[in-house]
């Protein structure tokens, strides 16, 4: 009898230091996970912003300005424009 | 050997001294007892709330407004974190030193910042809202007690002033004012969550209390807007009314297939991403809230009531002399012609002809073909303020309210309510539901106005009008057919039409074979001597239909005619 109760003990120990050692990987499991969080949290922000910065890069009025200046872009004339009705046909007898 | 036989030892107490030193021990023990009695049963809310507030916390999960893009994802409206500076005067404690370094940091002079920190306030003020990410730091580097940096969303906009009337805007609260942001307010707006947390000595967060109520992103909104079709309504619009040195004026490019707004642009404009200068004039979005007297464009209208009545055909010929009385009123052509057919009379907008074909009807008949093509009804686009114009019961109408309303006036109508109601004559009769949002084209069911035939009919009279004879040459586009219809109104000022204030506008489609897009163009009151529908809104209507087909890569419809009426507004312009 009294080896049983020595030996319940040892378990009981053991289970003791089983849920101390669980509880602590959950706080740091837990730590992690907040800290991955905020990271996502702040890596959308990231993304926010960049998305903000591509809209205002991307603003028509800038690339328009910016196609006139410094590429000497123009909008093709009505002559200079060529319409393939066609497409097969003249694809294969094109130069 | 007896120990109290010892003289020596034996206790020689007085009572009293016993009685003493237990009472004090006692008393000491009671106070003890009291003092634990206190703190544990009696007092112990308040110091449970104290040593939860050293680990317990209360956090507030942050939710951004959604996101507004256009229809191919690119951005017009986005909430982004900024930090601001705030400053609580009661803290504040601020060297002479300090107050230089903040200075040049905020890029103000000491003297300006004295003034703004030295505001007596109870609790707090905001100093700058918002710094930029680098002054951020280096604020936050100076430590300054009572001057804190605070977190908080802004709305920015990328596109500016090209889709401000569209977009609209939010206020500091992030409460949407004007346009879409307030139209769609409950679905971008977001809802932020809580969260009941323990926390360790580090700070770091230990375990949650409670359950996470998760914070709710605002929903992200696609709109039917096209970005560069918009932007070049914008620049064209823009450009028509400085040459023509006009008051305001409003384009609308519809979708003629799905009845969506792909580009709505007004003038004067405003920039949504500075709120300082608050004018409303500006803000007004004029294509939907402001309403005009519709002039010849209504025309076309008569002309499909005309022929659904089966009362005359496209080539019936109709005397059409210089004027015709009706009642009081004299109605008078500018470009009189003896006879006309009915395509003559819309392609040379005669009010003479217009007038005789609507007497042809009874009021209520004309008065039922205008409603059902919207006119008097909200158009159904769900932006705040939309207007639905005007158009008086028929049994009101006076014989000569009855030949005003044939060539337009007496009746009111907005830009975008005119520019849908064309959507008859472009989809083969049918009107699809005006729309703010992009959408799929299966969820939608148009509304039959006109017959197919009717509609085409009606098309090919306005074909005419930017034929050779018509009044609208200047606003072909090369290598596509167009229809569309002039409109130059007088103004109604004071209560009396005013001889030199116009409102010139065209409303128009292409390809005309098929047409895709409709194009609406109203300028208000130009001042340069040119007038003329054709002659003002015209050009902006071919320029901007010329770039939002070359946009959507339409095949022209009519490759042999190299018109070269319209000329690019950029060669003209010299490059800009």
């Amino acid at each position: 009898m009294s080896r049983l109760n020595v030996a319940m003990a040892l378990v009981l120990v053991v289970c003791a230091l089983a849920v101390i050692q669980a509880q602590h990987r959950s706080r740091t499991y837990f730590v992690e996970l907040e800290r991955l969080k905020k990271e996502a949290r702040a890596l959308e922000e990231q993304w926010g912003q960049l998305q903000l910065e591509q809209g205002t890069w991307a603003n028509p009025a800038r690339v328009d300005a910016l196609a006139r200046t410094r590429v000497g872009l123009v909008a093709a004339t009505q002559e200079r424009i060529h319409v393939e009705t066609e497409r097969e046909e003249t694809r294969t007898g094109a130069p | 050997m007896n120990y109290h036989s010892r003289k020596l030892l034996k206790l020689n107490l007085a009572p009293w001294r016993m009685a003493t030193v237990g009472g004090l021990l006692l008393s000491g023990l009671v106070l003890v007892a009291g003092r634990a009695l206190y703190l544990q049963g009696l007092n112990t809310d308040y110091l449970q709330g104290k040593g939860d507030a050293v680990a317990n916390r209360n956090l507030t999960l942050p939710a951004h407004r959604g996101q507004v893009s256009d229809r191919h994802g690119q951005l017009l409206a986005i909430s982004t974190p900024v930090e601001s500076l705030w400053a609580r005067p009661a803290d504040l404690v601020l060297s002479a030193g300090q107050r230089v370094q903040l200075a040049k940091v905020l890029g103000v002079s000491p003297q300006e910042l004295a003034i703004t920190l030295a505001r007596k306030t109870r609790g707090e003020f905001s100093v700058r809202r918002p710094v930029t990410p680098e002054q951020a730091v280096k604020i936050a580097a100076m430590g300054v007690p009572g001057l804190h940096l605070r977190r908080e969303f802004r709305r920015y906009y990328p596109a500016g002033e090209v889709a401000a009337h569209v977009v609209g805007f939010t206020n500091v609260d992030d409460l949407g004012q004007e346009g879409v942001e307030r139209a769609y307010q409950d679905w971008l707006a977001g809802r932020e969550g809580q969260r009941h947390i323990l926390r360790d000595r580090r700070g770091n967060t230990i375990r949650d209390l409670a359950p996470i109520k998760t914070a709710q992103m605002g929903g992200n909104l696609a709109l039917a807007l096209d970005l560069k079709i918009q932007y070049l309504a914008h620049r064209e619009l823009a450009a028509a009314i400085k040459t023509h040195k006009a008051k305001g004026g409003s384009v609308v490019v519809l979708d003629a297939k799905t009845g969506e707004i792909l580009a709505l642009a007004n003038q004067p404009i405003f920039n949504p991403n500075n709120r300082r200068n608050y004018k409303p004039g500006p803000m007004r979005n004029r294509a939907v809230i402001d309403t005009f007297e519709p002039g010849s464009t209504i025309k076309p209208f008569v002309a499909a009531a005309v022929l659904e009545r089966g009362l005359f055909h496209p080539d019936s010929v109709i005397q059409t002399p210089e004027t015709w009385r009706v009642g009081a009123k004299l109605v008078r052509d500018v470009h009189p012609h003896p006879q006309m057919t009915v395509s003559e009379i819309i392609q040379k907008s005669s009010n003479v002809g217009a007038v005789k074909l609507a007497m042809s009807l009874t009021p209520q008949q004309y008065w039922e073909v205008l409603h059902r093509s919207g006119f008097g009804e909200l158009p159904g686009s769900g932006f705040p303020g939309e207007t639905a114009g005007r158009l008086r019961d028929a049994s009101t109408w006076k014989p000569v309210e009855h030949a005003t309303m044939a060539y337009g006036y007496g009746l009111s109508v907005s830009l975008l309510q005119l520019t849908r109601a064309y959507m008859a004559f472009a989809n083969d009769g049918e009107v699809m539901p005006l729309s703010f949002l992009k959408r799929e084209p299966q969820e939608i069911a148009g509304v039959r106005v006109f017959s197919p035939s009717v509609a085409r009919e009606v098309r090919a009279m306005m074909e005419a009008v930017t034929q050779e004879g018509g009044t609208g040459l200047r606003t072909r586009v090369p290598g596509y057919r167009v229809a569309g219809k002039t409109g130059t109104a007088h103004k109604l000022v004071d209560g009396r039409y005013a001889a030199d204030r116009y409102l010139s506008s065209f409303v128009g489609m292409a390809p005309a074979s098929n047409p895709r897009l409709i194009i609406g163009v109203v300028i208000d009151e130009p001042s340069d001597g040119v007038y003329y529908g054709g002659s003002v809104a015209g050009p902006v209507f071919a320029q901007v239909m010329a770039a939002s087909l070359r946009q959507l890569a339409l095949p022209p419809d009519a490759p042999e005619t190299a018109t070269r009426v319209t000329q690019n507004s950029l060669s003209v312009r010299g490059g800009v």
